[in-house]
């Protein structure tokens, strides 16, 4: 689903992402870990191109999304992302959030669009909020409807950019549990988190990167339990 | 030294100038509006080239006179053939000259919004232009609308310069009175209240509206 092939991306002189290379199976859910400025961030958004790679080739669905004349925003619609921090359109109901892209984007009528927010919203467990203003909901709420706002495209992979690091503790597992339901219903997923909980009960692989690149990479349980690199080891040793 | 009865007299002739006076601001604010977008769009541009010059537009328009820049529209571009009655003339001048002002107002306004705004909604696939009319610009706008009010206050009273091409707006006409009575003081003061009435309403309606934008937020 996903290819990655030594990619690079640098800021100004600063080499965020020394030549990453991995492979993503469909329906596969990966994990990526890694201390703060590895660079795991960046990765996921080079995913869709909200960072342009400085070198290097990307593959989504069999499409080459680095390549000079590919069409970005069609690249974008298959690929749905949750941010850290929501990122909600504040001037539109819950509703409409939601609706908005297949709306505009997709070019789907309103009733279509309004009938697919509302069967997410109920997925999320939030259907009593379709009309309620972003700024009335709690934390874990909102991330709640940036992920049904993220499927409502229905994208073949969902990126998460520590979806839960921007919460209360208390608000955490809300959101924990809709991405475990998306797990099961075999959506290719892609997170950046620091959940480990979620990591070893839903991940299918996880991804250790540090120094900007690819460190270790195994199931959880060898991740975990056993793992080989010397860095590994210490970033597990301070957050587990 | 007051004469209120020649004022009144002159009170219909007058208020017709006035009309002629909001008409022009009218169309100034339009035009200076839909320009104003625009530059700000070119300052915020990927393209070093079109923020240059963007930028040089507005440092040189804000850098001179308006005054001058009428006389440049109506009196020197007739030179290189481009000959514009005196309305449209001002229209164009006051309108270059707010759209320059507009554009930082309306640049200021676009980047007080959240960068994850337009990355939200990029990573939904919407185009640079989805993006700014649906999610970037509809925010702007209650931030961009209290200084975008005063700015049309400022036109009510820089229309006044179209004056100077024989415009018969509201400082025109007074002027024509003044010099057929030799009334300066009253036909002055009178005029200066009337641009006043006209400034002062303008701005308690956008207040009233700036507080409509706040509940609804």
């Amino acid at each position: 689903m996903i290819k990655v092939d030594n990619l690079h991306k640098y800021f100004g002189r600063l080499e965020v992402l020394k030549g990453v290379n991995t492979e993503i199976k469909a329906g596969e859910v990966v994990v990526i870990l890694g201390p703060s400025g590895s660079g795991k961030s960046t990765l996921l958004r080079c995913l869709n191109l909200l960072e342009k790679p400085t070198s290097g080739k990307i593959w989504v669905d069999g499409q080459e999304v680095t390549h000079p004349k590919v069409n970005i925003y069609k690249v974008r619609e298959e690929i749905g992302m949750v941010f850290q921090q929501f990122n909600l359109y504040p001037h539109l109901t819950v509703l409409k959030n939601i609706a908005l892209a297949p709306i505009k984007v997709r070019q789907k009528s309103k009733e279509e669009a309004d009938s697919i927010a509302l069967q997410l919203l109920d997925r999320v467990g939030l259907s009593e909020k379709a009309l309620s203003y972003p700024r009335q909901l709690s934390g874990g709420q909102q991330q709640r409807v940036a992920i049904a706002r993220a499927m409502a495209m229905q994208p073949k992979v969902m990126l998460f950019d520590e979806p839960t690091s921007a919460l209360d503790p208390e608000m955490i597992s809300e959101v924990l549990n809709v991405m475990k339901d998306l797990a099961s219903e075999g959506i290719t997923m892609v997170c950046v988190t620091h959940e480990m909980g979620f990591a070893r009960e839903v991940a299918d692989r996880v991804l250790f990167i540090d120094g900007g690149v690819i460190v270790e990479e195994g199931r959880p349980s060898e991740i975990f339990n056993n793992p080989k690199s010397e860095r590994t080891q210490l970033f597990l040793s301070k957050i587990l | 030294m007051f004469d209120f009865e020649m004022l009144w007299s002159n009170f219909p002739y007058l208020l017709k100038g006035a009309v002629v006076s909001l008409q022009v601001t009218v169309f100034s604010i339009i035009f200076g509006i839909i320009l104003g977008l625009f530059v700000a769009l070119g300052r915020l541009s990927g393209a070093r080239i079109i923020r240059f010059v963007c930028a040089a537009f507005v440092e040189f328009i804000r850098g001179t006179p308006l005054l001058v820049q009428i006389y440049i529209v109506y009196f020197a571009l007739p030179q290189l053939g481009v000959q514009l009655d005196p309305i449209p003339a001002g229209v164009l001048a006051i309108g270059i000259n707010s759209g320059a002002y507009n554009s930082e107002i309306f640049r200021g306004g676009i980047q007080s919004i959240d960068k994850g705004q337009t990355e939200a909604a990029r990573s939904q696939g919407m185009t640079y232009w989805q993006t700014m009319r649906y999610v970037i610009l509809p925010q702007a706008l209650r931030r961009i609308i209290p200084p975008l009010g005063n700015e049309f206050v400022t036109l009510i009273k820089d229309s006044s310069l179209v004056s100077i091409m024989s415009v018969h707006e509201l400082t025109f006409r007074a002027k024509l009175v003044a010099a057929r009575t030799y009334n300066y003081f009253t036909m002055y003061i009178g005029t200066a209240i009337i641009y006043f009435i006209m400034t002062f309403i303008t701005s308690k309606l956008l207040g009233l509206l700036e507080r409509r934008l706040r509940i609804s937020d």
